[in-house]
């Protein structure tokens, strides 16, 4: 008996559907008008109708790191598809797995310059871990699957599936996803031989760090419990960079704070002063490593990934550990216990010694404030207020992304949301929706600036529409934040364009959306109208207005080092040491 | 760890990927987009039925830049293997160049015999103008048309550098 055929879309959602996808964030168009009569005709996969293309994005973006799923994105062809590129390079640089579908004019059209064409796949090349143009309907339910399998395979990414019209029309057998036949086989596994001179390695440490990365979140929760267990059996101090919090208790004793340019005073003179530094799914980021040439220079250094081209890129890895870190944390603790390790007692002794140190430096005091209300207190206040329930935090990009790192503390996985590679503003917003989509009933925040939250702010609509009860957290200081800090501390304060003299009434445009609007400028009515924030069961704009002129610290200026931090106004004033011409290229 | 990071020298890679469109301008996109030279590319189909091309890339860069180069390919989803030739154990490297050279009198009677030592055929003639086609390594082919520049050289096509690993296994 011959096999049913099914049209283009008909596979298309059949294959979405085998692959676990619940919700679709998308935007119709002339192109993909197939695809969503098809969706109108069936209930099984939502949609959730965003405002704009990049916003579709970051929400799936948003969607899969709450979940640990592949979030997926549906666009028309031509500026539908194009403007997810920003999306795509977002998720690119952050390893987040995402299948963006893409609707194209008809194959007999391609290269014609049609009615809105555009070579997405080339377009988007560079920008996505893989894609594809699919040119038969007979390739299209395997072309899914495989895009889903290189999407959460290994290092995750996006992956782009350009369909024209047609083989979307066209008729074809369905294909199952089941045995996928996909030369795209990560190593997994870690080598055993390499394991055990790591596990040796660590377990002679006399100043020891655990420097961990957003590669053990996205390996899963059983990897973060395996590293917890691990980290709490060597007894060692752990960091971890931006993307990396939550992997391990904020809580926790052992836990040192985040490092890099806006990380902790004890966190960056931890790395700087270590014997042995053992990197787990982190990619010594330019952000992290400050000043090459002086980064950590007396270390042994041991790398785990599941990217092997993230090993030896910045910084040469004397031990590498290519594998997934839920695997290579597993087998790391076998090892120790076989070995019976036990590190130096006393040498360790001698290193919590000096943290402690370094630690009672407090480097996240700030000049406290009756009536002005600081950012960081606001954001104190919020986690004080949020830290019983299951709270989602996503950020936008700048000065309230690095406050929210230092003073909101993440105990589990998959809570924090924010854009660290690429710093995307206007990331927020819109995964803070996706994270309310994938956890209807829990509390999600979106801490922003007044910048950045302009830039998608669009999606407020949406918010209102499906009734997603994020709730906007704007720091307003007036100003574009961190570009007005780095004009003051290298640019002699010439503010140039970092401040909009025109902002709209947040209050009142939440109004006009449909949600609820509330301003607090006074320290003593935070709380309440934090409360008021939380109890509130639909979206809310809370236009916060803070201290204009803060700065963010601890911070390691442009081409500095680890161990040259400026800690607050005072070293400020006292003259910035690290600033010098090769400084002042770096971004 | 001891490498010295600074020293730069030339790589032949081997690169197997799907015969599919766009895979070349990943390869290449990949070299543009992370600052890579290229100094050498050539590819074609090599296997019909399995649908596989052969790219062979001549680079240069640092120990790092190097594997940097050969693991960011290997990322590739289309690419079935990477082999660097250069530090895998012997290999042979061919081009082949086509050269037009003009001229009369002595100069042409030179060209011609220049040719012969190396081992240059004639493919077209005419009566005031040669083209050689020449096969071997870069160094050779350089050497030729060097030679030729004196004696009225017009043009040249190169195919680039064609490479495979000495002995029975693949590279």
């Amino acid at each position: 008996m011959a096999q049913e055929t099914l049209t283009g879309s008909e596979i298309l959602l059949k294959a979405l559907v085998d692959q676990g996808v619940e919700v679709i964030f998308g935007y119709p168009g002339g192109a993909v008008l197939p695809i969503y009569d098809e969706l109108f005709k069936q209930n099984r996969l939502r949609h959730i109708l965003v405002r704009h293309e990049q916003a579709a994005v970051h929400a799936a973006e948003g969607y899969a790191r709450s979940t640990g799923k592949v979030g997926c994105v549906l666009v028309t062809s031509g500026p539908g598809a194009t403007n997810t590129v920003t999306g795509l390079v977002d998720a690119l640089m952050d390893s987040i797995p995402l299948v963006c579908i893409s609707g194209q004019v008809p194959t007999h059209l391609i290269g014609n310059d049609a009615f809105q064409e555009a070579d997405i796949t080339g377009i988007t090349r560079p920008c996505t871990k893989h894609n594809y143009l699919v040119k038969d309907t007979a390739n299209l339910a395997h072309t899914i699957h495989e895009a889903f399998h290189v999407a959460r395979s290994g290092r995750p990414g996006p992956v782009l599936v350009d369909l024209p019209k047609d083989v979307i029309q066209n008729k074809s057998a369905y294909q199952g996803p089941a045995p996928l036949k996909s030369k795209y086989q990560p190593q997994i596994k870690g080598d055993m031989k390499a394991i055990e001179k790591a596990v040796e390695i660590i377990a002679q440490a006399k100043r020891p760090i655990f420097y961990v990365g957003g590669g053990v979140i996205n390996s899963g929760p059983a990897a973060c419990q395996l590293l917890t267990q691990f980290v709490r059996m060597t007894g060692y101090p752990i960091t971890l960079t931006l993307m990396g919090l939550g992997a391990y208790p904020a809580s926790d004793k052992q836990y040192l704070g985040m490092l890099g340019m806006h990380g902790t005073y004890e966190a960056n003179l931890a790395m700087h002063d270590c014997d042995v530094m053992i990197n787990i799914g982190a990619r010594f980021d330019d952000r992290v490593t400050g000043r090459l040439a002086a980064f950590s220079p007396k270390s042994t250094k041991i790398h785990i990934d599941v990217d092997p081209s993230s090993v030896n890129k910045n910084v040469l890895a004397d031990l590498s550990v290519i594998g997934d870190a839920a695997h290579v944390l597993e087998s790391m603790i076998t090892v120790w216990r076989a070995r019976q390790a036990k590190p130096d007692a006393h040498a360790l002794k001698e290193w919590w010694t000096h943290i402690d140190l370094w630690r009672a430096r407090d480097c996240l005091a700030y000049a406290k404030s009756d009536s002005i209300i600081k950012p960081q207190y606001a954001i104190e206040r919020l986690f004080e207020l949020t830290k019983g329930r299951d709270t989602y935090i996503s950020t936008e990009v700048g000065q309230h992304q690095m406050w929210a790192a230092q003073y909101y503390r993440f105990d589990k996985p998959n809570h924090w949301l924010t854009s660290g590679g690429l710093g995307t503003m206007g990331y927020g917003l819109p995964a803070a929706m996706g994270a309310q989509v994938a956890h209807p009933d829990a509390l999600v925040v979106d801490i922003s600036g007044e910048s950045s939250v302009q830039m998608n702010i669009q999606e407020m609509a949406t918010l209102c529409q499906y009734r997603l009860p994020v709730k906007v957290f704007i720091l307003n200081n007036q100003y574009m934040g961190m570009v007005r800090q780095w004009q003051e501390l290298m640019y002699d304060s010439r503010y140039s364009e970092s401040e909009m003299f025109v902002h709209p009434d947040f209050v009142k445009l939440a109004d006009a959306y449909g949600a609820l609007g509330l301003r607090v400028d006074k320290a003593q009515d935070l709380d309440g109208a934090i409360k008021e924030m939380i109890d509130t069961p639909g979206p809310v704009i809370m236009d916060i207005r803070i201290d204009p002129k803060e700065n963010c610290f601890p911070m390691i200026m442009p081409g500095a080092a680890h161990n040259e931090m400026v800690l607050g106004p005072n070293d400020q004033a006292a003259g910035i040491a690290g600033i010098e011409e090769d400084g002042m290229v770096l971004i | 760890m001891s490498r010295d990071a600074e020293e730069i020298s030339q790589h032949t890679i081997a690169v197997i990927v799907d015969n599919e469109a766009g895979v070349l301008a990943r390869v290449i996109g990949l070299f543009s987009g992370r600052g890579y030279n290229i100094e050498s590319l050539t590819v074609a189909e090599v296997d019909h039925q399995s649908a596989l091309s052969r790219i062979t890339i001549v680079t240069s860069g640092t120990a790092m830049i190097i594997e940097q180069i050969k693991n960011q390919l290997r990322r590739l989803v289309p690419i079935h293997k990477v082999s660097d030739l250069t530090t895998d154990g012997p290999y042979v490297a061919r081009e082949l160049a086509l050269i037009k050279v003009a001229g009369t009198g002595e100069k042409r009677v030179e060209a011609l015999r220049i040719g012969d030592i190396f081992r240059a055929s004639v493919v077209d003639t005419t009566s005031e103008s040669f083209v050689f086609e020449v096969v071997g390594a870069t160094e050779k082919v350089e050497a030729f048309i060097d030679l030729m520049v004196p004696l009225g050289l017009v043009e040249v096509s190169r195919t680039g550098v064609a490479a495979i690993a000495r002995g029975q296994n693949p590279a």
